[in-house]
This record gives structure tokens, sequence and C-alpha cells, in this order.
């Protein structure tokens, strides 16, 4: 995003930006501005600043401060079955097709807190490919790998996630899967088993597995064109031939030539197919 | 020139955004983008909108390109945003309760400085007010619904008390209002 001397707001951003990455090694340049200006904002007024140049003032001197943005600046929100017809392509269309491999890798970009992951893992379980797949499951945040790690959730969200698990044609009942402990509800570890969580930058690191499927859904509608593409080839240099890719409700393949390189397996639920 | 028109509506929307669009020829000059709050996931509004105005109507997906003349809605779930000549959706956080909020959107539009419009509709509530508040100060234009003629008018006097120089307009002077100021050739009284 070029700034201009008559933009003021937009250059303190990108300053902030340059600073964080040439400090830290970090890099938000490449992030759609419209939403991040919202978070940055938040962090300028919670630390009880002014200006976004404050707030890159405190940065620059105090890594603590940079930690509490990093927390604003990642995408933590997920649920269990999120989006249930998505979740029912994955069971009609897509599980079909992995069936066909002796060993079926699954990953799941930008996993936050897991409860996608756990999703995942289900919908393979009941039907009995969860012995032989991986689902390797990354994020760029450790206090959220961490959380996910735990493998498990408010136990107060699963009235909505047994909803959504049903809507999605879950064939039992969501609670066979947990037990309530305290305020949480704790996932059976046999779901785990074949799961890895790991950090992983998608802006910044490469590809580092040939995948059946990818599923990476909300995350790049944080990035800016210029680096939903540099996803996109990361995702293409992932998937093996005729490999599959699930996004969001409301993300396209971008830019063209990428897309050509699919075709809709499921076309209103975003449920794509590599086609060599 | 005016080159963005961002809407706000909510409880009693659907018949203040069919009145607003309809007046609207489709050479309108401008991208227009909604927020309307609701509930339902399963959603028809496009649909709804678009068989009584001559605009194309339909949901935003991200990095969607604005197009004069063209309307995008904030699909359920999602906040809409605009950047440059771009619809960028988010999930973040709901805004006092509202995802997608029209303060968000509002918000964002005020980059757009002077060549924003922000109009907010009827509503139960008063989200738009901040987002409104927001364009005004960055020299855009501000218009209201007012209040007598909204289905619900505590979201039309919340951004009136927020924006006290917001135009207020009827209902079904709107649309016409927003021809004449998005037309190319306006120039507009007080504009710098």
């Amino acid at each position: 995003m070029p700034s201009t001397a008559d933009d003021p707001d937009g250059l303190e951003l990108e300053l902030l930006l340059e600073a964080v990455h040439r400090r830290y090694g970090l890099d938000f340049r490449g992030y759609a501005t419209a939403s991040l200006r919202r978070r940055v904002w938040r962090r300028v007024t919670l630390e009880g600043l002014q200006t976004v140049t404050g707030l890159t003032d405190r940065i620059l001197h105090d890594p603590r401060v940079l930690e509490r943005l990093l927390k604003d600046l990642s995408i933590n929100v997920t649920e269990m079955f999120r989006d249930p017809s998505f979740h029912g392509a994955l069971r009609e269309a897509a599980i079909p097709l992995l069936r066909t491999y002796p060993f079926v890798r699954v990953w799941n970009a930008g996993c936050s807190t897991g409860e996608e992951a756990y999703s995942l893992a289900i919908a393979l379980h009941e039907a009995g490919l969860l012995e032989r797949s991986r689902i390797y499951a990354t994020d760029m945040n450790e206090g959220a790998l961490a959380q996910a790690r735990t493998g498990s959730f408010p136990l107060e969200r699963m009235q909505v996630y047994t909803e959504n698990y049903q809507r999605a044609g879950g064939a039992r009942s969501l609670s066979e899967y947990y037990v309530a402990r305290g305020a949480s509800a704790v996932f059976d570890p046999m779901l785990a088993r074949n799961m890895v969580f790991a950090h992983h930058n998608l802006v910044s690191d490469r590809s580092f597995n040939e995948f059946h499927l990818i599923v990476c859904r909300n995350v790049m509608i944080y990035f800016g064109r210029e680096l939903q593409r540099h996803v996109h080839e990361l995702f293409l240099d992932s998937l093996v031939p005729l490999g599959l890719l699930g996004l969001g409700r409301k993300e396209a393949i971008q830019p063209p030539e990428i897309a050509a390189c699919y075709q809709p397996l499921v076309a209103s639920e975003k449920l794509f197919r590599r086609r060599t | 020139m005016v080159d963005l028109v961002v809407i706000g509506a909510s409880w009693g929307g659907l018949r203040a955004l069919r009145a607003v669009l309809a007046p609207l020829t489709p050479d309108f000059p401008a991208p227009i983008l909604i927020v309307q709050h609701r509930s339902d996931e399963e959603s028809a509004l496009a649909e709804l909108l678009a068989r009584t105005c001559a605009l194309t109507v339909r949901e935003a997906e991200d990095k969607d390109r604005l197009q004069a003349g063209t309307v995008l809605l904030a699909p359920h779930g999602y906040h809409l945003l605009v950047e440059g000549d771009e619809a960028i959706l988010s999930v973040d956080d709901p805004v006092r309760f509202s995802r997608p909020s029209i303060d968000v959107l509002l918000e964002s539009a005020a980059e757009h400085g002077d060549r924003a419009v922000g109009v907010v509709l009827t509503g139960a509530n008063a989200d738009g007010a901040a987002g409104l508040a927001a364009i005004r100060r960055r020299g855009g234009i501000a218009i209201v619904q007012d209040p007598q003629s909204a289905e619900r008018p505590q979201m039309p006097r919340a951004a009136l008390a927020a924006v006290p120089d917001a135009q207020v307009r009827p209902l079904e002077q709107i649309g016409p209002e927003l021809m004449r100021i998005c037309a190319p050739s306006t120039a507009r009284p007080g504009a710098a």
C-alpha cells in the first residue's frame, strides 16, 4: 500500500509494521490494511496511547508490548464445525476421495486454538480414516497452539458445537467425544493421536510436506492480494496432484492463473480440487 | 467527486433499503456497500433487494473489486470493510454485539475522505453513529434517515447525536439525494 504525504495515518501504520519487521523479523506488511488498522488502534487505546507512532515507540523498546500486539494481530476466532455446510461437503465429497489413498495427510493452516483440527479428526474418525491419517495443524501464534495442544475447549460452547456437528451430518452425539471437567470439555485423546500441532507462519515459512487436503478458512482474508498470491503458491506447492483445498465461505482463489489450477469440487462451499 | 456510498441498516432495514435503492439508475456512478444486521444464516437479502432495484446486488467476497453501480452486502457473520477499491472481510470479534458491524464499515470508508457518503437508516440500536462521525470528520458526507420516517428511530437518532450536521432526509428522498450527490458533474456546495 503506497502511502502519501497527505495520508499521515497510513504512513504511521506503515512505519509501525516496518519497525516490527526490522526490529523483530515479523512481517505484517502484506496484511490487508483496513482490518489491521482496527486491531492496531485497539492496542493503541489499550496501552493508553494517542497515536500509532506512540505505539511504535513503545514496541521498539519493550518486547512485552510487541507480545500484546501480536496477540491482537493473530486471528483467534474459531469454532468446531464452523459453517456446518462446509463440513457436510467435506464428509460427502472430500472423504470419499481421501479414502482412495493408503495414507492421508491433512494440513489445517491457521488452526488457532484447535477447534477446526478436532472437527476434521472427528470427521475422519467417523469415516474410519483417522487411523491412517495425519493432521498437521499449524498456526503462527504459540499461545493458541499451546491451548490447542490441551485438547480441551470451553464447555459453554458445546451446545453450539453440538448443533453445528449435527447440521454437518454428524453420525453420533458430540458428547461421545468429550468429558466435562470443570469449565472445560476435554476431548478424547484418541482424536489427537495422529495430530501434530506446529508453529508455521504462512507469510515467511515454506512448504513442509505434501498434503491430500489443505483447510485454510478465514485466514487469508487478513492478507493483501500479494500475500494471498504467495500463500496460494505455497498451497499449490504443498498439494499432491488432484489434492483438495478448502477455503472460507466468502474467499476466492486469486490470482486467476492459480485459480485455473483448480476445479471446484463443491463450488458453493469453496472446496476445490487441484486439476493435475 | 464522490466514489463510494456506504449504508447501514438494522431493524426495518429491508423495506428502507429497497426504498433507497429503487430510484437509483443502472448508470449510478459509485459502488455501494451495505451492512444490514440480520440473524438468519441462509439469507435471501441480496435476491430480495435485486428484485426491486436496477443495480447489481450480491454478497461481498473477500477482495472483490468495487464497481460503480454494484451493490455489495456484508455476508452474515463477517465484517465488511473497504480498502482502496477492494472489499475486505474479517471475522474479528463482533463490535457492540454485531458482526457485521455498521461502525466497522463506515470507519473504513472514512479513509476515502471527502469522496465517501455514509448513510444511516432505521434501527433499534446505536450502531453506525461512531462510523458516521468518522466519515464526517474526514470530510465525507453524512446522511441520516429522518427518525420520524424510520420503522425504528433509535439508530438514526444516535447517528444524529454523534453527527449533528448530518443531512436529515425522509426515506423516499435519500435515493434521489444520492443520485444528485454522486452525479459526476455536480459541484458540491461547501466542499473545499
